[in-house]
């Protein structure tokens, strides 16, 4: 039995040491945000964030995971309530078939948490890891320039970043 | 009186020491010249400067991340201080455009500044003083028809005395000797061109020697494993713990590919120089291969017989490990995150991936004598050369606290080789972490 901090609640999963996070999450969970794409820890399609940094969950066992903060897709927002990082790739419309985006918008939320105001180059930089075969970089750039402008305005003011939580 | 006199001599013989020390510490300058015209230099000579910048790896040490090349900046960490790299461009101010040639050979043969201050052995001119001349001259027609770029290398951080480059002269004394590397009529032309190559510009020694207290290479354990940037550089000689024996055909592979099975990819710091020699005369990689893979002689019997696949030979070691059913599901299981986090990659499955690793009965560094470089592969990856299409092993820095790290390692040891345990893992682990957030 392993105790998970997921999206900051506590669930308990009968699995075995090795099995990924990944499965656990999809399969047991059904929180199927995190896609698996090729599950070598090539693509990135299956990353979340484990302490606030993003990690590839098809390659990270749950016996490492155990009690620790771990965030998913579900955990930045809903469909009705985007967070900063979802409404930008949506104002950006960025995404053609969608399936590397989850990964995307987990390792942007990543890097905007360690340094809000990235260069263009981190943000290439830090990107780099995660692919999309749809070739819509140019977009998944633009989107996290609008969600790290639009979460440090959000700081700024405080009456919008309650806004932007409801 | 007397006594007067006496400290009085004393102070004299002091005074005519320290200015002999500072007179042989410091070599006369030399005159500052206008940047040579590019279009000065024939093409064919800059051409094969080209190659010989690759062969000796000049863009390396001399380029910063994300910097231009040749234009320095890059800190080298040795055991004295941070040493930054020179700009090597043609700039005049910041670079190398005011050196003669006459400036440049003596500064690769002798280790001496344009300005006669000497040069810290980091710039390892006890290799490039073994350079022929004329390759010296198409080296020089290369860097100056290089675009100048305007960068001042940051100043070095080496505490008293090693700030003191006059020390240098000492050091000379003791363990430089300059001189270009004769050929030995008793090898083969390739063997000869092979040692050429590894004991000049290639400056294998560097790394791969170890190094006494005063960062001089220990010649009578020539390439027996030194270390670069907080990796070790395996010994290339008998004393090779590969768990494979090299043949001169895998290291030419290696070389030239940055990739040969089983022995697996240039990681750390020799990937970039397996980088290099992709791009150079093949036949210069195949007489390097030759020259070390005659150096590291016919495999023992002992390593002989660590080809022999393990678990073929009732040894302990399993070839494909499951998680050991006894032990309780802890945060620190080694075999549970082995088979979680690499078996999918690492072990044959009949299926067809493009991003598999190596066997790790096979892997150098889980049967290297400290765990150094498993420790960095764990925490950084390996990720391909600039823009090349490979398969890439992803860093497991932020994935794995410091105690699953150091069960992991203690259990690859374990069932992936048949060493003795390693020992303070996790001190080892603590450099890795340091010197991979210093880079």
């Amino acid at each position: 039995m392993f105790s998970l901090k997921i999206n900051g609640r506590s669930q308990q999963v009968d699995a075995d040491a090795a099995t990924p996070l990944l499965y656990v999450l999809r399969d047991d969970l059904g929180l199927n945000g995190a896609k698996f794409g090729c599950g070598l820890g090539q693509c990135g399609a299956c990353t979340v964030l484990l302490d606030d940094k993003p990690v590839l969950s098809c390659l990270t066992p749950i016996t490492v995971v155990a009690g620790r903060q771990i965030t998913t897709l579900e955990g930045l927002g809903s469909a009705d309530n985007p967070g900063p990082v979802q409404a930008a790739f949506i104002a950006e419309q960025a995404a053609q078939c969608g399936y590397c985006i989850p990964g995307m918008m987990l390792r942007a939320e990543g890097l905007l948490r360690r340094n809000p105001a990235p260069s263009e180059q981190e943000i290439r930089a830090h990107m780099n890891a995660n692919l999309c075969r749809c070739g819509t970089h140019m977009r998944i750039l633009a989107a996290v320039r609008r969600a790290a402008h639009a979460m440090r305005s959000a700081t700024a003011d405080p009456a919008r970043s309650q806004d932007a939580r409801q | 009186m007397r006594l007067r006199r006496a400290l009085l001599g004393l102070l004299g013989v002091v005074l005519l020491g320290l200015a002999a020390f500072f007179y042989v510490g410091r070599q006369p300058a030399m005159p500052a010249i206008q940047p040579p015209l590019p279009a000065s230099f024939a093409a064919a000579e800059v051409a094969r400067g080209a190659e010989l910048v690759r062969l000796g790896n000049c863009n390396v040490c001399h380029t910063k991340q994300e910097g231009m090349p040749y234009a320095g900046g890059r800190p080298l960490q040795t055991p004295f201080g941070t040493i930054y790299s020179t700009n090597i461009t043609p700039d005049l101010d910041t670079g190398i455009g005011s050196w003669s040639q006459a400036a440049f050979l003596r500064a690769m043969r002798e280790g001496v500044r344009r300005d006669g201050a000497h040069l810290y052995p980091a710039f390892p001119y006890d290799h490039f003083t073994k350079v022929s001349m004329g390759d010296l001259q198409a080296l020089y027609s290369f860097l100056m028809t290089r675009q100048p770029v305007a960068a001042q290398a940051p100043r070095n951080t080496l505490p008293f005395p090693w700030s003191e480059r006059a020390l240098i002269a000492a050091w000379k004394l003791l363990y430089f000797r300059a001189g270009e590397l004769k050929s030995d009529p008793t090898l083969s032309a390739e063997l000869n061109r092979g040692a050429y190559l590894v004991e000049g510009l290639g400056h294998c020694g560097a790394c791969h020697t170890p190094r006494n207290s005063l960062g001089a290479e220990q010649n009578h354990r020539y390439l027996g494993g030194g270390e670069s940037e907080g990796w070790q550089a395996p010994a290339l000689n008998a004393a090779s713990t590969s768990p494979v024996p090299w043949t001169t055909d895998q290291l030419f592979s290696y070389l030239r590919n940055g990739f040969v099975a089983p022995h697996g990819v240039a990681a750390g710091p020799m990937q970039p120089v397996a980088n290099n020699l992709g791009a150079v005369a093949e036949p210069d990689v195949k007489a390097i291969a030759a020259y070390i893979g005659a150096i590291v002689g016919p495999p023992t019997a002992h390593r002989q017989g660590a080809t022999r696949l393990p678990g073929t030979d009732g040894s302990a070691r399993s070839a494909a490990p499951v998680p050991d059913a006894s032990s309780s599901p802890t945060s620190a299981d080694g075999a549970a995150i082995y088979a979680g986090a690499c078996a999918l990659c690492h072990e044959t499955t009949g299926q067809h991936f493009s991003a598999h690793g190596i066997r790790l009965t096979s892997s150098k560094v889980i049967t290297m004598p400290d765990a150094r470089n498993l420790a960095h592969v764990i925490l950084e990856g390996i990720t391909p050369p600039d823009a090349s299409p490979a398969a890439l092993m992803p860093g497991y820095a932020e994935v794995f606290t410091d105690a699953q790290i150091t069960a992991l390692m203690a259990y690859l040891r374990r069932a992936f080789s048949d060493q003795p345990t390693w020992s303070s893992l996790e001190e080892t682990l603590r450099k890795a972490r340091q010197t991979a957030r210093e880079r």
